[in-house]
């Protein structure tokens, strides 16, 4: 839009009454939009205040919170009373990485496991059911909404759904499927922190970590599908066309033709995981924190909600949590913003 | 492209085997929560129902006061979504509409706010919660301040969920015609009868598929209710699972009843508004 600079400018052809509609080369701001120094005056408060009160709640209590968390982390407080704050430096960071190093490492590591199960299972499998509904398959609108049903879900029932039915000891699925349910032989799905890969001998992932995080894919697959089956329909056919006569096979187009023209798409799906992972909360804490299935933000939490809260501990689990998503939050603008769009 | 008869077949195949397998918790949660506890734990889940009821459904709606619950969460999410959709129209015509110094950088910060891990920001908006008074009205605010009143979690919704409206109304206006707005401007239409009477009705496609998704995702809120409501009666019926925990562990099929009841409302409302669902997600995913 923005690249054909000699755009009309309606209010300065009206400015100077010139009924000719003579073309007057505007700077290419962007967008394209009118200028703001040309409105009235009256337009200009309204703008200023459509903009300035939604933009004041989302600053007050998201970026200054953020900021907040930032500070805080400096600092040694209880939360009650303002003289009770205590400037500390680095301290809490130093504890994190000595006295709390389990809590945080264990954390992160379960983190990474439900980005890596994301990435490596949930976001392919996605991509591939949205790849071959994308062939105008007959029933493809049963199937979509057999996949995506579990993303309207509240993570929090997934949850409960996922313990009384599926991973049930006494009667559910599993259990069930694998003749397990005898009060001598079930199988504690979501009980049992055993490790089934070992990192570094103290750590790894837990058994009953790794049952969240199946539950978790099972969302995750319909989200993925949906995004990707909008940016199939953006992908020129005609390349496809160009390739097949060229003669490459259906894995080669897919790989060098459909997915390299879906790379807006492909870096949403990623900071979608990314963010994912390290926002999980809800599952974990509606059934009660099972032994092991700590994460990053439980950390955060545990700081205010529990009963040795420590806020500058608190907060220095955000700022983590801050940083590795701030590395993704510049990845998402870069491709949101990037030269046309601008 | 045209596909062959047998990789079509393949992928049917394919596909019903994996749906199948994807609806078995669904399904699963259906059939168990019309089954005593009485049966199942002694036949275990694949055994034929001798006995169906609703017992389950009355137990859980009880046990979980849910009639409250849900009175609660219609008190938040309602406005919340308006809100919300209101906010997020009028900065996204801003920005979207015209050229000014900071657009670009107010668009960025929305966009960019939204996707903080609302417990990256949860410590400093909890003591900020503390320290704000409000008045006493029943049902609304008892607590006597923001922590703990339904309007400090309409607010926050609002705040966090504004960023990807914003985002996503601002790529949509882009794409109307700017013809509109000059033509509105000759003939002397305000700055915002442009917002309301032009731009907002050509926008109503995308405001329909946001207001779909807003009230799935703010039904489904579980962390802000739980960090900053202070009275279990007050929660919200997603986040009041937590409170039904320890009672509702013991037998499953009243958690899956429980659960069940919970996930009516937006079950139903994807079922029938599929397309905006899907559409609101699309809609985000897209560069304008």
């Amino acid at each position: 839009m923005s690249t054909k600079a000699p755009t009309t400018d309606p209010n300065l052809s009206a400015l100077a009454e010139h009924n000719d509609d003579t073309p007057t080369p505007a700077t290419p701001r962007g967008r394209g939009g009118r200028r703001y120094s040309l409105l009235t005056s009256s337009d200009r408060s309204t703008i200023t205040a459509m903009t300035a009160i939604p933009a004041a709640l989302h600053i007050a209590l998201v970026w200054i919170p953020a900021l907040g968390t930032f500070l805080l982390s400096f600092t040694n407080w209880n939360g009650v009373r303002w003289s009770s704050l205590k400037w500390v430096g680095l301290r809490n960071y130093k504890q994190l990485f000595t006295v709390f190093e389990k809590d945080l490492y264990e954390s992160l590591l379960n983190n990474l496991w439900v980005m890596l199960a994301l990435f490596f299972v949930g976001t392919p499998l996605g991509m591939f059911i949205a790849y071959i509904l994308d062939k105008n398959l007959r029933g493809s609108a049963v199937y979509q909404s057999v996949f995506y049903a579990p993303v309207v879900l509240s993570l929090a029932v997934v949850g409960f759904i996922w313990k009384s039915v599926m991973y049930s000891p006494g009667q559910g699925v599993l259990n069930s499927v694998l003749g397990r349910t005898g009060s001598g032989n079930q199988i504690d799905w979501l009980g049992n922190p055993d490790r089934v890969i070992a990192v570094g001998g103290e750590y790894g992932l837990g058994k009953n970590f790794l049952a969240l995080v199946v539950a978790m894919i099972w969302i995750h697959v319909g989200y993925v599908m949906v995004l990707y089956l909008a940016g199939l329909k953006s992908v020129d056919p005609t390349l496809r066309e160009a390739a097949a006569i060229d003669g490459a096979n259906e894995w080669q187009v897919f790989r060098k033709v459909v997915l390299p023209s879906m790379k807006p798409v492909n870096i949403v799906v990623l900071v979608i995981t990314v963010i994912t992972s390290l926002r999980v909360f809800d599952i974990i804490d509606v059934l009660n924190n099972p032994i092991g299935t700590d994460v990053l933000s439980i950390l955060v939490t545990d700081n205010i909600l529990g009963e040795s809260g420590n806020v500058g501990r608190g907060s220095a689990y955000g700022v983590v949590l801050l940083l590795v998503c701030f590395v993704f939050a510049v990845v998402y603008l870069r491709n949101a913003f990037s030269e046309d769009d601008a | 492209m045209t596909t062959k008869r047998w990789p079509r077949i393949a992928a049917h195949v394919f596909l019903i085997l994996l749906g199948l397998l994807w609806m078995v918790p669904m399904v699963g949660m259906v059939f168990s929560s019309f089954r005593p506890y009485a049966e199942t734990s002694i036949d275990g889940f694949f055994s034929w129902p001798d006995t169906l009821t609703w017992d389950n459904f009355t137990n859980a709606w009880d046990r979980g006061n849910m009639g409250r619950h849900f009175l609660v969460t219609a008190v938040i999410v309602v406005p919340a979504v308006i809100i919300t959709l209101f906010f997020a129209s009028m900065v996204a015509f801003a920005v979207s509409r015209f050229s000014w110094k900071f657009n670009i950088a107010l668009l960025m910060l929305f966009t960019a706010g939204n996707l903080l891990p609302p417990q990256a920001i949860i410590q400093p908006l909890f003591q900020i919660y503390l320290r704000i008074p409000m008045p006493e009205i029943p049902l609304i605010s008892e607590s006597g301040e923001l922590r703990g009143s339904l309007i400090g979690l309409v607010l926050i919704n609002v705040a966090f969920q504004s960023g990807f409206c914003t985002f996503v109304l601002a790529n949509y206006m882009k794409t109307l015609p700017k013809e509109l707005n000059e033509a509105a401007m000759v003939d002397g239409a305000s700055v915002w009868r442009q917002y309301w009477q032009i731009v907002m009705p050509l926008t109503r496609p995308a405001l329909a598929a946001l207001a779909t998704l807003e009230f799935a995702w703010i039904y489904n809120d579980y962390f802000w209710a739980v960090a900053l409501i202070q009275q279990g009666d007050d929660l919200p019926i997603t986040s009041s699972l937590r409170n039904l925990g320890g009672e509702f562990f013991i037998d499953d099929n009243l958690v899956a009843a429980g659960s069940l009841i919970v996930v009516l409302p937006t079950l139903v409302i994807y079922l029938l508004l599929r397309r905006h669902f899907i559409g609101g997600l699309a809609l985000g995913a897209n560069k304008g």
